[in-house]
């Protein structure tokens, strides 16, 4: 009988309690695993290439205050430029403003857009159609098969922000690499519905002719409305979108402090079952040292033992979690965010990482002391 | 006839080591349930203990936000001033407070970045309709000047807003002249100046909101209706609190995320304590046997080993309860989707968190506590007696 053989036999001997063990670090890892996916969709992860070449130009003072709309001519001259688009947010309800059905709708240039968002794709003929219709709009493709929409509905929406209602006709269906759940639409409609507006927009989205220029260019175009009416703060889409992560609150503090509560509790459990079952052996332990097995065996035997029951309950965890983030991007609130994160290798070799150090951990102590040991009162030890 | 509670207490101080890593590891759980459970607890508490149900809050039709484009105009405004049942102050001027918000984006002291701070512009009218308001250092502004009193929250946690200090909102610096304590309401997240200055600074001609006092309770709804049903007024009144009370969809993410941990925590901790009891039934095994020879029943050993893992739960509990102690009051912030700006709270443990959460334990105690002593009242006495 090889060590190792050795050591597996003796990990599952007592086979409930190593099927309760690997379950119950299973479901911390799988905990583990899902808030590290997130940490990596928040804070490591670029996006997709388009993504990273793109700048989100806004008002300095507030998302809220617009900007002039002579800003994109100017915008457009500076070096590193390649397409500048108006945004702006509706902020309307769709139908019975039933909460899980609402969606955002953006008023933009229909010209541009899909220059800036090159990584949407949309048919040459719908968008010209749509480049043809003030009432026009395009919609996600996803979310057209949510509410059922196909090219030339009609649909309307409630302003709640703005005075007024929206009657849209769907010229087109985009397709984007993450779910947008948007709506786009002339922003000529708010302009002329709505006259304090005309002439201002909400934020500007700019394309920049590599992603090595985009801290450039945001600095170039900051630099050049400086002493402007309305200063702006310009920045990469990625850091747009964790400023909005960093407002919903110290995001960073909850995953850590839940990942630290995770990995202590596996602690235990793992302590706890390794313990235990190195009690039950005292005997078998004296007896594996009379027969001639070192101290550095035994405490191998032991940590051995632990770190595959560890690792065995991280597997199960790791893949547990694509399932998790499955059943989150189902629900009607999360689905937006999880239908958007992957886990990835890395994350996954971190995950088995961190539980074999658990397992390790946990067993040293114990099994230190057993190795110690005393043969002779080992022997007479009555488990 | 029962096994004495005694007997399981002895057994959980006999076997520390085991009793102290299971009870930690709800204890870990508890933690974590009563800190999703505060933070949800102190939300629910800005919201709904903020405003007065006397006061009426009238914004555009159609807009449910006091942050929409195009409000109130100064000819609605009289004809508002005009409606019966609106209290008088003590000059004898109808109690009517038009207002304005704007958002603007603040550092946070902690250096996680900036935010959202909601700008409130008012007269000294509207400060008096709110008199759990109460200034806590330095003076109100004064009407006319570029001054801003800030919250305590605020105060504490954004550069930039200590008295002395001016923070730059559209076309100058305004100035920091004093500190307000908004008794726990939603102004708690809030920064207050001058309306009229506003006005002049930005060309408005128009407020986001008009907040009504009315006298009574019954005025305040006839208000309400009438304000929603003027055709000339196209405008819409509701009473203060349920305009706050909609917004607690605040913090819906933490909610969600939060609820999920708990739960999948809340399993693994289950398993750990059931690991635990069947050890302790397979360590006791002969004793268990001896007391059936004795006259115990099954229901008593049954009922004995499920009063050993609640008691192990609850220890957990209440190491858990103690844990986050020091946690309780805490202030943090979280983006309010109304407003699209920071709402402050405090992480409030309430008598409903701890009770939840002990509860919430229980059922962990009990999950885990089932099956094992199922086992040990199962157990054949002869076979346990030789083993």
């Amino acid at each position: 009988m090889t060590l190792a053989r050795f050591v597996r036999k003796n990990a599952f001997r007592n086979k409930r309690r190593s099927i309760l063990t690997v379950l119950s670090i299973g479901f911390s890892l799988l905990l583990l695993t899902f808030m590290m996916t997130i940490w990596r969709a928040f804070y490591i992860d670029e996006g997709s290439a388009e993504s990273t070449q793109r700048v989100i130009v806004r008002n300095k003072v507030s998302l809220v205050f617009s900007i002039p709309a002579y800003y994109r001519e100017k915008i457009r001259a500076l070096p590193g430029v390649k397409s500048v688009v108006p945004e702006r947010w509706f902020g309307g309800t769709y139908k019975d403003a039933n909460k899980e059905k609402q969606f955002a709708q953006f008023g933009t240039d229909p010209q541009e857009l899909f220059s800036v968002y090159r990584d949407f794709h949309i048919p040459q003929d719908q968008l010209e159609a749509w480049q043809r219709d003030r009432a026009g709009c395009v919609v996600d493709a996803d979310l057209a098969k949510q509410h059922g929409w196909k090219v030339g509905d009609r649909i309307f929406i409630k302003g709640t922000i703005f005075p007024f209602d929206l009657e849209l006709t769907i010229r087109g269906i985009f397709t984007a690499p993450a779910k947008t759940e948007t709506l786009y639409f002339d922003n000529t409609y708010i302009e002329e519905a709505y006259k304090p507006v005309k002439g201002m927009v909400g934020f500007y989205g700019v394309l920049a002719d590599s992603p090595q220029s985009v801290p450039q260019v945001a600095k170039a175009i900051d630099a050049e409305f400086r002493n402007a009416d309305r200063a702006t703060k310009s920045e990469s889409e990625k850091a747009f979108g964790l400023g909005w992560i960093a407002m919903m609150g110290n995001v960073k503090a909850f995953i850590l402090s839940i990942c630290a509560a995770v990995v202590f509790a596996t602690l235990l459990v793992s302590a706890n079952t390794i313990a235990m079952s190195i009690r039950e052996r005292t005997r078998e332990v004296s007896v594996l040292k009379t027969l001639g097995f070192t101290r550095r065996t035994v405490l191998g035997l032991f940590i051995g033992e632990a770190v595959s029951v560890a690792l065995a309950g991280g597997l199960l965890g790791v893949i547990a979690t694509p399932g998790l983030i499955w059943l989150m991007a189902q629900s009607p609130q999360g689905g937006f965010f999880f239908s958007n994160i992957k886990i990835t290798g890395m994350t996954v070799l971190v995950a088995m990482l961190a539980a074999a150090t658990v397992g390790f951990v946990s067993a040293f102590v114990p099994a230190y002391h057993a190795s110690r040991g005393n043969i002779v009162e080992g022997l007479r030890h009555i488990g | 006839m029962a096994v004495p509670i005694s007997y399981n207490i002895r057994n959980l101080v006999l076997r520390k080591g085991a009793t102290v890593m299971t009870a930690l590891g709800i204890a870990l759980t508890v933690a974590t349930a009563i800190f999703i459970l505060a933070l949800l607890a102190g939300l629910r508490d800005a919201f709904t203990t903020s405003g007065d149900p006397n006061n009426v809050l009238v914004l555009r039709k159609g807009s449910n936000s006091e942050l929409a484009a195009g409000g109130v105009d100064r000819d609605a405004m009289q004809v508002i001033r005009d409606l019966p049942g609106i209290a008088r102050n003590s000059q004898g001027d109808p109690m009517v407070s038009g207002e304005d918000i704007l958002v603007i984006v603040l550092p946070r002291l902690d250096g996680t970045g900036e935010t959202n701070v909601t700008v409130r512009f008012l007269t000294s009218q509207g400060i008096q309709m709110r008199p759990e308001v109460k200034l806590a250092a330095g003076r109100w502004f004064t009407p006319g000047q570029r001054e801003i009193v800030v919250s305590k929250s605020v105060h504490q946690r954004f550069g930039q807003a200590n008295i002395g200090d001016s923070i730059w909102i559209g076309k100058g610096p305004w100035q920091v002249v004093g500190i307000f304590d908004s008794g726990g309401s939603a102004h708690e997240s809030e920064v207050w100046a001058d309306v009229n200055q506003l006005a002049s600074d930005f060309d408005r001609t128009t407020y986001s909101s008009v907040l009504i006092r009315a006298t009574d309770q019954l005025s305040a709804n006839a208000l309400k209706n009438q304000v929603t049903d003027d055709q000339r007024l196209k405008l819409n009144g509701m009473l203060e609190p349920d305009y706050y009370a909609q917004q607690t969809s605040t913090g819906g993410p933490i909610k969600f995320v939060g609820f999920v941990v708990a739960f999948v925590m809340a399993v693994g901790s289950c398993f750990a304590a059931m690991n635990t009891m069947y050890a302790a039934v397979a360590y006791r095994s002969r004793e268990i046997a001896t007391l059936r020879v004795l006259g115990f029943s099954r229901p008593s050993i049954l009922t004995s080993f499920v009063l050993e893992s609640l008691m192990l739960a609850l220890l957990g509990a209440t190491v858990g309860i103690v844990l986050m102690l020091p946690f309780n009051g805490m202030t943090t912030g979280t983006s309010n989707p109304v407003t699209f700006s920071e709402a402050v709270f405090s992480l409030r443990m309430t008598t409903r968190v701890v009770m939840s959460a002990t509860i919430f334990a229980v059922v962990m105690g009990l999950f885990g506590g089932m099956a094992p002593a199922w086992h040990a009242a199962r157990q054949n006495i002869l076979n346990a007696l030789r083993g």
